[in-house]
């Protein structure tokens, strides 16, 4: 309520929709979803593919084709984004708000050098800077995100780098403007795995250096675990568990958040079998009644089929399941927490 | 009375080059790059055998010349005893049956205009097996793969992708081959429906004894299906160990590097642990650094990596290294 005694969120989303044109009406992609971000701080949405987490981020940038609809609020600094007009938008994204795309080739132009690119992205936002001073600005992030040899690197093209320095280079341009915000979808999921570490490094890096608010948006819950401070897991459109990331890994108060990690082979004292989720995740065509996860869920009891859960505070998480108070009881403990502790005890 | 078990595979020393024109970076004209360097191993009759490594090494080129789908340059692949490198017509159709491959991308593997029962029956087709026969073994596949019986008449587009994986393995064991080859089988489905395709391979090969080489750059998945694991690096096998020694107990760096870099689902683990970032990007393989091919990223590395290639030897039974300091020798700093 009192405004000026804590500071206002860096990103503060609220009640957030998101609506496709299909052959029969809109459909909702995203349903209502709530998120808040301070400053400085790391978010991970997880989820899998259809969940509504890049259509989330994709939203309050207004990234969205056309012909979608978005109600709800996303306030960024306090600015309303949601129905903010394309030209104050532009001035936002790019600027205040960095975006890494999962494919860095592709976001990339081929025919232009990534120094060109990486000083067409500054000089967008600052009429003033020369083109020779925005060049080696572009040199010089290039350097800040590790890239050896960044004086001719910025005279190459995109095919020239490898998927790792794509990634280093679509980074360094996302901060080039040094935005407070960024947001990462999917940043290292076409990285092999030595890679991904070293991009996850960079990124914590360049938090702390800089300060920046960071969204990261994966299918990974082990991407997210060590990096975020706060984790939201999304199911059909909505968040179903949210908490900090410790909170989360240990009270798991959704059958979704408990499933994935059951699905996810472990690194220490494997399992004889591992526990797929049955099903296949809900279309947003065709949405089951009640409960999105009812028709995969072990718990679902007649109340899931009719009576959509709202997300609520249990435990020390937010959880969306009318049986959240009773899961770890009927669901058995969270074992997987002692298992991976033992194999970083080996040294790894 | 004891039989020793012969090896259902035997892949011995094969190196594939594929041509490459024009210049290398430094003006050094090249004439091939050699994907696969060297690589020999065996598998046993139900067994599951790991190939695990990074973009580039060289794992689905080695899984393409096992399964005779490009000719290795040199080296020899026997598949229960015989020869199969250079094997043509009838000979091969047996090679065929017996040694079948599943792919990455089940989409595009799978004929968009055939129905199910018809890409299923394919094999058997050419097999010149009895019509009711097929029909009969295709209803029985399905089964085997728990897929509702309707799938028959459907097509691949029509299908998950969870759904079309399963349809991609049952076509591959509806000869009974003795060795299948999964060339990253999951990597393209989601954690969720992963789980259940890998719990039909271990369930599949424990009733019908098929030996499996699976490849796939996900440490997780390969330690939860294989008995056994080989790391490549750069078309070098650099390590082979049993799945409990290669976690337990890494002997090379870059296995180190590799175990160390994957995420794990813990929050106060993955805060807590030493993480070995490698440095640099992976050499291209046009021009890979002598000796050791690691060594450029080798925070080990000596003047004898540069000069010598370190051979795959065994320090401990089962467990083969190609490095001149293993884990065992000098402790980690």
């Amino acid at each position: 309520m009192d405004a000026t005694a804590s500071p206002s969120p860096l990103l503060d989303i609220r009640d957030l929709h998101a609506s496709f044109r299909g052959p029969k009406g809109y459909s909702e992609a995203v349903r209502g979803v709530d998120l808040t971000l301070e400053a400085g701080k790391v978010l991970g949405i997880v989820g899998e593919s259809g969940s509504g987490k890049s259509v989330t981020m994709m939203a309050l940038l207004q990234l969205l084709p056309a012909t979608s609809r978005i109600t709800g609020s996303a306030r960024f600094k306090g600015r309303e984004l949601i129905g903010m007009p394309h030209e104050d938008i532009r001035r936002i994204r790019g600027k205040q708000i960095g975006v890494v795309f999962q494919d860095p080739l592709t976001a990339f132009n081929p025919v232009i050098t990534i120094g060109e690119q990486i000083a067409e992205a500054i000089e967008l936002h600052d009429s003033s800077i020369s083109h020779r001073a925005a060049l080696s600005e572009a040199e010089h992030l290039l350097d800040m995100v590790a890239i050896p040899q960044p004086g001719s690197r910025i005279r190459q093209y995109a095919h020239e780098f490898s998927g790792g320095m794509r990634q280093r280079a679509m980074i360094a341009m996302a901060i080039a403007n040094r935005p407070a915000l960024l947001i990462a979808d999917e940043p290292t999921t076409a990285l092999d795995v030595t890679v991904q570490a070293q991009i996850l490094d960079l990124m914590q890096e360049l938090r702390e250096t800089l300060g920046i608010g960071l969204v990261l948006i994966t299918h990974d819950l082990g991407v997210v675990a060590g990096s975020a401070d706060e984790i939201a897991v999304m199911y059909g459109g909505r968040i179903v568990e949210r908490g900090t990331a410790d909170d989360l890994f240990r009270e798991r108060r959704h059958p979704y958040t408990r499933g994935l990690l059951d699905a996810i082979p472990k690194m220490v004292d494997m399992p004889e079998s591992l526990t797929p989720i049955e099903g296949t995740p809900p279309s947003i065509w065709a949405r089951p009644t009640g409960c999105s996860f009812h028709p995969r869920c072990r718990f679902a009891t007649e109340r899931c089929r009719h009576e959509d859960p709202m997300l609520r505070m249990v435990g020390a998480t937010y959880s969306a399941c009318h049986h959240a108070e009773d899961l770890p009881a009927i669901a058995g403990p969270a074992s997987a927490a002692s298992q991976t502790r033992e194999f970083t005890e080996t040294g790894l | 009375m004891t039989e020793q078990i012969l090896p259902v595979l035997r892949v011995d020393g094969i190196v594939k080059e594929f041509p490459v024109k024009g210049k290398a970076i430094f003006g050094k004209s090249v004439e091939a790059v050699q994907a696969v360097s060297g690589v020999s191993f065996s598998v046993d009759p139900g067994e599951t055998f790991g190939l695990v490594g990074e973009s580039g090494c060289g794992k689905s080129t080695l899984g393409r010349c096992i399964v005779h789908l490009i000719k290795p340059t040199e080296g020899q692949v026997q598949l229960a005893g015989e020869d199969i490198i250079g094997v043509t017509g009838r000979k091969m159709q047996d090679v065929r049956r017996n040694l079948q491959i599943v792919f990455q991308d089940p989409l595009a593997s799978l004929h968009p205009r055939m129905r199910i029962h018809q890409i299923l029956a394919e094999g058997m087709r050419l097999a010149h097996l009895p019509r009711q026969q097929v029909k009969e073994r295709v209803r029985e596949l399905i089964e085997l793969v728990q897929l509702p019986a309707d799938v028959a008449d459907h097509f691949p587009h029509e299908l998950s992708g969870g759904q079309r994986q399963r349809v991609g393995i049952a076509r591959a064991v509806s000869l009974n081959p003795q060795v299948i080859v999964l060339d990253e089988p999951v990597s393209a489905l989601d954690v969720s429906i992963q789980a259940g395709v890998l719990n039909l391979l271990k369930r599949l090969q424990e009733e019908l004894g098929i030996a499996y080489v699976f490849i796939a750059h996900d440490l997780g998945v390969v330690r939860y299906i294989s008995h056994r694991i080989a790391v490549m690096y750069l078309g070098r096998i650099v390590e082979i160990a049993s799945t409990k020694d290669l976690f337990a107990n890494p002997q090379h760096p870059y296995t180190l590097a590799l175990l160390s870099a994957i995420p794990l689902a813990d929050p106060a683990a993955e805060r807590n642990r030493n993480r070995i970032v490698l440095q640099g990007d992976l050499p291209s393989p046009l021009n890979p650094p002598s000796g050791c091919r690691f060594r450029s990223r080798c925070w080990k590395a000596q003047d004898i990596c540069s000069t010598r290639t370190p051979a795959l030897r065994e320090i401990s039974s089962g467990q083969r290294v190609a490095c001149h300091f293993p884990s065992a020798e000098t402790p980690a700093t």
